[in-house]
């Protein structure tokens, strides 16, 4: 009886210890979960890959970041997996926009962005209209002008459908009474290939996914869907020069289980503040034209926020959701 | 600087002792992770990813830890023929087809035949490939992008096509076996609407089933299951079923009252005897190395179909097309070095053109980027001091693996000595562990053992199971490439056979598609036609005898 009192008692002064030092400051104790919301080899995976060598390399976390692609369903899979994660101190996601319109275009999932802990978004992804240097279009008043006279049999690929290629192309149709035929595809690579091979007429690839065959002189930028011109396409305009009030970004951000504790948030937004001031972030980030600043908690919070009511509006007008 | 010289100067630096270290430790280990079931290359090159961090500050070479990968990647399509042949298990979707043969042919007590068969054909299929690869990359790259969304269906049709004759002589039940595999390959969410399909709960009945019990989603058992099927059937929960439980139990069945070992023996004479062989396989290796570097360098097709169709290929044009599926060491070879040879393909979209033609290729890609590499059209003029010694590795590789799989032969073999009795159940956890493996989920480790006692029964009613698990290989893709396509052409067919047919509104014409589909009609109505002569000539000899 004895011997159990003070187990007993043993064991509530270590739970005290062990919370005592969670409050103070956040350590991770075992390996933590690295959810990619997309497929191996993707524009995300490969970025996810890239902070977790970074961490690695650096040595920035005492215990191993562990990937897991979670594709399904536009993200629906990671997002399911994340509202169900049994311990949210050591699950982080790595995610895009589907992080707001897949929950939105499927209410059914009942997942609420603002339940996920706002750890940082560590760049913002930019499109680009891309058409083949063939068509000899290099201005977009020419691209408006040929796509008009080729009518549905314009096609732009894009990956996925209701996705932010999709959004890109409904805009330009909407706003300029084009009848751009859009293709979805699976990934933003199959939809370069096939620009560069001229079995579509143009894409809004991001720049990472085009600058191969942008470099071989295969494909050429028209606008930039950005409010400023990109340092790496000095002489494209952006869509807003061409009299356009449109601008589009992809967040690329890490975020924490829902129910993450706030000490073990402030913990993973240090450690990515770290990755993204290292030098192979900050090479990355200029060498895709990737946009953005460090963005974390609460003012992460209020960008998503924002983001939210603006896909809401942008499927409610391409009829997406009611 | 001329190919050649580029080449040799390529192959030095792969030989240099710390990159050749690299080739055989990744050979081993791509060995072992391709032969357990469900580990495949895919997971092995991801898992050793962050690891290559390591050995690029190590050795400060831009190629060593991509040769590192590379011979990772060339174990594992060694290795995936081990298990195939000794456990009847495909350990990764590659290695499929070679269990058609070289599981009947490890039964007969012939399995280091299919061992060296299967290794010394991966050797040449890998090493066509490399030669086809030195020589005329950047001209190949050119060919895969001509292969836009209607050519690459027609060529999955063509893939159909060459395993009509899979199933053997039911043709109704084999169409019922491609049909089910087809159903299954919809499952999950469609790309082209974005919309979930035959997941069994949609939105909308989910909310109204949460309501009645309050919105408690621990109420509901299996709630958060709903989102199983959303996810597809996915490729290796269903061969693993059907080889790894379904044949299992199937054999325990029919060896009931009889203990089987399979006889095994082995010696050095066998093995040499097994290379002297080769010179029967010359047919299967040959058309497996070809078909398969083609397929390989098509991006979204990859080392499986490749292997299929070589496998079809081959039993189509033999002599003796019966003895296929019986343990033919063509059937073997085929699409080994279909696999090897694909694989070696899939590196050829992947660094020319920035596109994987594989899953794992993908990963590659990944690794390349984060090396700082820019794959795309200019990789091979802007890093010729990456590019060449990565293809002088590829030949050292596959030296290096073929010699090291032939060297192992007698520790694979050791796996068949094991009374069945316990092979049995070694084999059942090596399903549930390698279907967890594969996709961390329990819901297709269920799947998987449903789809092994479904495939038991489908057995024991003689319906070929085969043509189902390729058809979900290839039916995802062959839908989203014909939707694509009809896409572009609202919903006209004339897309796939007819040249003239206008895409793009320029007065273009076409001539891949329709092409290759109108020898997959043909190959597809061939069998009928013949039949058809067939019965009028009997019936003629009837006449006239009558």
């Amino acid at each position: 009886m004895k011997l159990l009192k003070t187990l007993t008692l043993g064991a509530a002064a270590l739970g005290m210890a062990v919370t005592a030092t969670a409050a103070s400051a956040f350590e991770p104790s075992k390996p933590i979960d690295f959810v990619i919301m997309a497929g191996k080899g993707g524009g995300a995976d490969k970025m996810a890959r890239l902070m977790q060598a970074i961490v690695e390399k650096n040595e920035l976390a005492g215990k191993p970041l562990v990937p897991t692609n979670k594709s399904g369903g536009s993200g629906a899979e990671a997002l399911q997996y994340m509202k169900g994660a049994t311990d949210p101190d050591h699950t982080i996601m790595v995610t895009l926009n589907s992080f707001y319109t897949t929950p939105l275009r499927q209410p059914g999932l009942k997942v609420d962005n603002m339940a996920f802990a706002p750890v940082a978004r560590m760049a913002e992804d930019t499109f680009v209209l891309w058409v083949h240097k063939d068509e000899g279009i290099n201005t977009f008043d020419e691209f408006l002008a040929e796509v008009k006279k080729r009518g549905d049999k314009w096609v732009m690929g894009g990956t996925g459908k209701n996705s932010e290629d999709n959004i890109i192309t409904d805009h330009l149709n909407e706003a300029y009474g084009l009848s751009i035929k859009y293709i979805p595809y699976k990934g933003g690579g199959a939809v370069a290939k096939d620009l560069a091979g001229k079995q579509i007429q143009s894409s809004v690839n991001n720049p990472s996914e085009a600058l191969g065959f942008y470099e071989s002189g295969d494909v050429v930028p028209i606008v930039a869907f950005t409010n400023d011109r990109l340092p790496m396409f000095p002489d494209t305009p952006t869509l807003k020069e061409e009299g356009g009030d449109f601008s589009y970004f992809m967040q690329r951000s890490v975020v924490g289980a829902p129910g993450m504790s706030a000490e073990a948030a402030a913990y993973y937004t240090e450690l990515f503040r770290e990755v993204y001031k290292s030098d192979e972030w900050q090479e990355y980030k200029s060498k895709k034209s990737l946009m953005g600043d460090f963005v974390s908690q609460l003012d992460l919070a209020d960008y998503w926020e924002g983001q939210i009511e603006n896909h809401r509006t942008i499927l409610k007008a391409s009829g997406a959701i009611k | 600087m001329d190919i050649v010289s580029a080449l040799m100067d390529g192959l030095w630096i792969a030989v240099q002792p710390h990159n050749l270290a690299l080739a055989v430790i990744g050979v081993i280990v791509g060995l072992f992770v391709g032969a357990l079931p469900g580990l495949g290359s895919v997971n092995g090159v991801a898992i050793l990813l962050p690891f290559t961090f390591v050995i690029n500050e190590a050795t400060s070479d831009p190629a060593a830890p991509m040769i590192f990968l590379a011979a990772i990647y060339y174990g594992a399509m060694y290795g995936g023929a081990i298990s195939s042949i000794t456990l009847g298990i495909p350990g990764a979707s590659t290695a499929v087809a070679t269990t058609f043969d070289g599981r009947p042919m490890a039964l007969k007590g012939e399995a280091d035949r299919a061992l060296v068969t299967a290794a010394v054909a991966s050797f040449i299929g890998g090493t066509v490939a490399t030669l086809f690869f030195t020589g005329f990359a950047p001209m190949l790259s050119s060919v895969a992008l001509d292969f836009g969304n209607p050519e690459i269906f027609a060529l999955m049709l063509l893939a159909f096509a060459t395993f009509i004759g899979l199933g053997g002589d039911d043709i109704p039940k084999t169409m019922f076996s491609i049909f089910f595999g087809l159903l299954l390959a919809t499952i999950g969410f469609d790309t082209i609407s974005g919309e979930p399909r035959l997941v069994f709960m949609n939105e909308r009945e989910q909310t109204a089933l949460l309501e009645t019990f309050g919105g408690n989603t621990d109420a509901v058992p299996f709630f958060d299951s709903v989102s199983w099927f959303s996810r597809g059937i996915q490729f290796l929960v269903l061969a693993i079923g059907v080889y790894g439980i379904g044949e299992m139990l199937w054999t325990i069945n029919a060896s009931r009252y009889k203990v089987t070992m399979t006889e095994t023996k082995i010696s050095f004479s066998r093995i040499m005897r097994g290379i002297v062989g080769m010179k029967d396989c010359w047919k299967g290796t040959t058309i497996g190395s070809l078909l398969g570097f083609f397929v390989g360098i098509l991006p979204a097709a990859g080392a499986t179909p490749g292997s299929l169709m070589s496998y079809g290929v081959s039993k189509m044009t033999s002599r003796n097309p019966r003895s296929y599926g019986e343990g033919n060491p063509d059937g073997v070879a085929a699409p080994e070095a279909a696999n090897n040879s694909a694989s070696t393909g899939a590196m050829l979209p992947m660094m020319t053109l920035g596109i994987p033609g594989s899953p794992t290729t993908a990963v590659l890609l990944a690794g390349m980027v984060i090396w700082g590499l820019e794959p795309g059209p200019r990789l091979f003029e802007d890093r010729p001091e990456f590019v060449w010694p990565l293809i002088g590795s590829f030949y050292v590789s596959n030296l290096v693996a073929v010699i090291v799989n032939l060297a192992f032969i007698p520790l694979f073999l050791a796996v068949l000595r094991m009374p069945f009795t316990i092979l049995a159940p070694v084999i059942f956890v090596l399903s549930i562990v390698g279907t967890y493996a594969a996709y961390d989920n329990m819901y297709d480790v269920w799947l998987m053992v449903l789809f092994g006692f479904g495939a038991y029964f489908l057995r024991v009613l003689d319906y070929p199971l085969a043509p189902a698990v390729l058809a979900v290989v290839l039916g995802a893709t062959a839908e989203e490439k014909m939707r694509q396509s009809l896409l572009l052409s609202d919903g006209n067919f004339a897309i796939f056979w007819n040249p003239f047919f206008d895409r793009d509104g320029k007065g273009q014409e076409w001539w891949i598609a329709p092409v290759t589909t109108w020898i997959a009609v043909i190959l597809i109505a061939l069998p009928i036609i013949l039949w058809g002569v067939r019965r009028m000539r009997g019936g003629a000899a009837a006449e006239a005898r009558g």
